[in-house]
C-alpha cells in the first residue's frame, strides 16, 4: 500500500512559553493544521499577523481525502503564492460525463468561459497540498507551527480565550485574543465551546478507495447511476496526480463498514468497475457516512470557526475544503483590521453573516444532490430514473441532472458590508459577488487581474481615481489603460466598464460597492460601511 | 401566468381514452415510470415555477382524505 507517496512525519518541538512556565498571550491561535487551518496561518501572515498553528498529530492528511480543489480556492492560493504548485502537480479537468447503467446520458463543461488564470477544477491528493503548505510556512517567521499539541479544554474572558494543551511534555497553559477553530467536523473545540452542530444524517454509507493504475481514460469526472458493475447504486471515478484514480461506490446503509473496506471486498469491486485485464494497486480505502449540518454562530466569543468544523456537507460537489478555503478568504482580513483597531468589532460578526449564508447555500446545494443521488423512496427514485432516461433524449432533462453541483462561490447577495447599487449595470459583478478573473498586459507582460489587486481594499477604476482613505484603511487605485491594459477587453467586459466606472473591492476580492464615476466621498463611505462602521463619513 | 383550471381540452373523452390505453400494456410499475417521464415533460412545457407550484399544491392535496 502506499505506493506513490511517502508520509512525513514533522518533528515535535517544545515550545519556549512551555518550557520555560511562563504564560504567553498570542494574537491569534489556530486550532488544526489541515489545508484550512494552514491557509489561515498564510494568509494571517500575510496580513502581517503572527499565529501559532496547534495539531494533535505529526504528519498529513492519511489518503487522498479532499481531492477536488475549485477554481476559488485556487485563486486564494494564488493570492498566497502557492496556486502554481498545486496546479501543476494536480489534474486539471473541467469535463464530467454521466452514464445511467451503461448509457452516456450528460455531459458538462465547467468552465464554458476562457480568460481565467486558474483552471475550473484541479484533483491533488489532500497529502500534498499540506505538505507544501508546511513546507511554505517552515519558511515564515510570522508562523509558529506546534505539532503533537492537543487542545484539551477552552475556556474565555471578555477579550481573549485561555488554552490548556497537552503535549508529550505534559500540560500547559496559554492565551489567545482570537482562536481560529479548524479541527473538523468532529471539532473538539465545538463541543468546548457547547455550540449546536445540528442539521440531516443519511443513511447511506459510501466506500472511496484510491488505486494506482497506468490507463489512458481520459482526464474527465464519470459518474454512474445504477450500472451494470454496481447495480441500484452510484459509483465515480476520477483521476489525481501520480496515477492514483479515485473511485467512490455508494454501499447502502446495511453495509458493514469494517468489511467493506477490506482489500479482499474492494479488489472485486474496482475489477468490476474497470475490468479483469485492469492492472492496478490498492493504495487507501475508506468507508464513510455523512451528514449536512452546520454550527449556529460561527463566532462564539473570541472562538471562531472556520471549514467542517463550522460545517459538514455531503461530499457530492467538493464543498467540504473549498468552502473552508472561503471561510478564511472572509475572516483574515477582518480579523487583521479588527486586530490592527482599525475597525470596529462588529466587522467580525459579518464572517457570521456572510459564511453562514454561503455555508447555508452549499447545504442545500448538497442536499438536493444528494436526494438525487440516493433517492429515500420508491416514487424519488423513478422521478429520478426518469431524469435520467430522458435526459439521453432531450434537452430540456440533461440541467435536471444532479450528480453533484461543483463548488462555486456563493455571491454575498444579502451583506451589510455591501453598498447597494444605485445605478445601472450589466453583468454579474454585483456588490458581494467575487471579482471575476480576465487577462491584462502589466508594462507589457501578460498577467491577470486578479494578481493586480492589493492586499488591503482597490479601487478597481476605468478612468481616473485616487487612493481615498478611512479610518487608516486606504483603497489604492487600480487604474485601466494606465496600471494595467484591458489586453483582450474582457476586464470592460465582465465589469460592464464603461469609461469612468469605478468599483471598490474588498481585500477578500469581493465587490464591495460601484459607481459610474469617481467620487471620494461615496468611495470614503462604502469603505466605512464594508468595515461594519456605524454612522455616516 | 397562473394555473389554468378552466376546461382546455379540445376532445375530452378522446385524451382520456389516449393517455388511459397507452398504459393498458403496462404493469403498475412501468406505468409509475411513464408517468414520472409524462410529469417532467409536461412540467417543462409549462416552465414557470409559480404555474408548477400551484399545479404541485393542488395535486398533493386534492383527495387526501381518501385512504391510503
Amino acid at each position: 500500500m502506499f505506493q506513490t507517496y511517502k508520509y512525513p512525519e514533522f518533528a515535535y518541538r517544545p515550545s519556549a512559553e512551555q518550557a520555560e512556565g511562563r504564560t504567553q498571550r498570542h494574537p491569534v491561535v489556530i486550532i488544526g493544521a489541515g489545508p484550512v487551518g494552514l491557509t489561515a496561518a498564510l494568509d494571517l501572515a500575510s496580513r502581517g499577523l503572527s499565529c501559532v498553528v496547534l495539531d494533535d498529530n505529526n504528519t498529513v492528511s492519511i489518503g487522498s481525502r479532499a481531492v477536488c480543489y475549485a477554481k476559488r480556492p485556487l485563486e486564494i492560493w494564488d493570492r498566497l503564492g502557492l496556486a502554481d504548485r498545486f496546479i501543476d502537480k494536480g489534474i486539471s479537468w473541467k469535463l464530467g460525463k454521466v452514464f445511467f447503467g451503461d448509457r452516456q446520458v450528460y455531459q458538462f463543461d465547467l468552465l464554458p468561459e476562457d480568460g481565467h488564470k486558474c483552471p475550473a477544477f484541479i484533483n491533488l491528493q489532500q497529502y500534498y497540498l499540506e505538505e507544501w503548505m508546511v513546507e511554505t510556512i517552515a519558511a515564515n517567521p510570522r508562523i509558529d507551527l506546534r505539532w503533537k499539541h492537543k487542545l484539551i479544554s477552552l475556556r474565555q474572558e471578555e477579550d481573549h480565550a485561555i488554552l490548556t494543551v497537552e503535549t508529550p511534555d505534559g500540560i500547559f497553559t496559554t492565551e489567545a485574543d482570537w482562536v481560529i477553530a479548524c479541527d473538523g467536523a468532529n471539532s473538539d473545540t465545538r463541543k468546548m465551546v457547547g455550540a449546536e452542530f445540528t442539521g440531516q444524517f443519511f443513511q447511506d454509507r459510501f466506500l472511496i478507495a484510491d488505486i494506482v493504475m497506468k490507463a489512458d481514460f481520459p482526464t474527465e469526472r464519470w459518474f454512474w447511476f445504477d450500472p451494470p458493475f454496481h447495480r441500484n447504486q452510484s459509483a465515480l471515478l476520477h483521476k489525481q496526480a501520480d496515477d492514483v484514480w479515485r473511485l467512490d461506490f455508494q454501499l447502502g446503509w446495511d453495509s458493514d463498514p469494517d468489511e467493506e473496506k477490506k482489500p479482499e471486498k474492494v479488489i472485486p469491486r474496482v475489477k468490476a468497475m474497470l475490468g479483469d485485464d485492469v492492472e492496478f494497486e490498492l493504495e487507501w480505502a475508506s468507508v464513510y457516512q455523512f451528514a449536512c449540518r452546520r454550527i449556529g454562530q460561527f463566532r462564539h466569543g473570541r472562538v471562531l470557526f472556520a471549514g467542517d468544523a463550522a460545517h459538514q456537507v455531503s461530499p457530492f460537489g467538493a464543498r467540504g475544503a473549498n468552502t473552508g478555503v472561503q471561510d478564511i478568504d472572509n475572516l483574515t482580513w477582518k480579523l487583521a483590521l479588527v486586530i490592527e483597531g482599525k475597525a470596529p468589532i462588529d466587522l467580525i460578526d459579518s464572517y457570521h453573516e456572510e459564511r453562514a449564508f454561503a455555508a447555508d447555500d452549499n447545504l442545500l446545494n448538497s442536499t438536493r444532490s444528494t436526494d438525487f443521488i440516493t433517492p429515500k423512496s420508491a416514487a424519488s427514485r423513478r422521478f429520478r430514473d426518469a431524469v435520467l432516461d430522458l435526459a439521453e433524449v432531450t434537452y430540456f432533462a440533461k440541467p435536471l441532472v444532479n450528480s453533484g453541483r461543483l463548488s462555486a462561490p456563493t455571491p454575498y447577495t444579502q451583506s451589510a458590508l455591501n453598498t447597494p447599487d444605485s445605478e445601472t449595470w450589466e453583468g454579474r459583478m454585483t456588490p458581494g459577488t467575487v471579482c471575476s478573473d480576465a487577462p491584462v498586459t502589466v508594462n507589457g507582460t501578460p498577467d491577470w487581474l486578479l494578481r493586480q489587486l492589493g492586499a488591503g481594499f482597490t479601487l478597481l477604476s476605468f478612468g481616473p481615481a485616487k487612493a481615498v482613505d478611512w479610518n487608516g484603511v486606504t483603497a489604492q487605485p487600480l487604474v485601466v489603460g494606465q496600471d494595467l491594459t484591458d489586453a483582450e477587453g474582457l476586464v470592460a467586459a465582465r465589469f460592464d466598464g464603461r469609461p469612468g466606472s469605478c468599483y471598490l473591492i474588498r481585500p477578500d476580492q469581493h465587490v464591495a460597492a460601484r459607481w459610474r464615476s469617481f467620487d471620494p466621498a461615496s468611495v470614503r463611505a462604502a469603505i466605512a460601511r464594508a468595515c461594519s462602521a456605524k454612522g455616516t463619513y | 401566468m397562473s394555473l389554468n383550471l378552466c376546461p382546455n381540452i379540445a376532445d375530452p373523452d378522446g385524451f382520456y381514452e389516449f393517455i388511459v390505453e397507452s398504459q393498458r400494456a403496462m404493469s403498475d410499475e412501468q406505468a409509475n415510470r411513464m408517468n414520472a417521464r409524462l410529469i417532467l415533460i409536461l412540467a417543462n412545457h409549462v416552465g414557470d415555477l409559480a404555474t408548477l407550484r400551484q399545479a404541485i399544491e393542488l395535486a398533493a392535496t386534492t383527495g387526501a382524505h381518501r385512504a391510503g
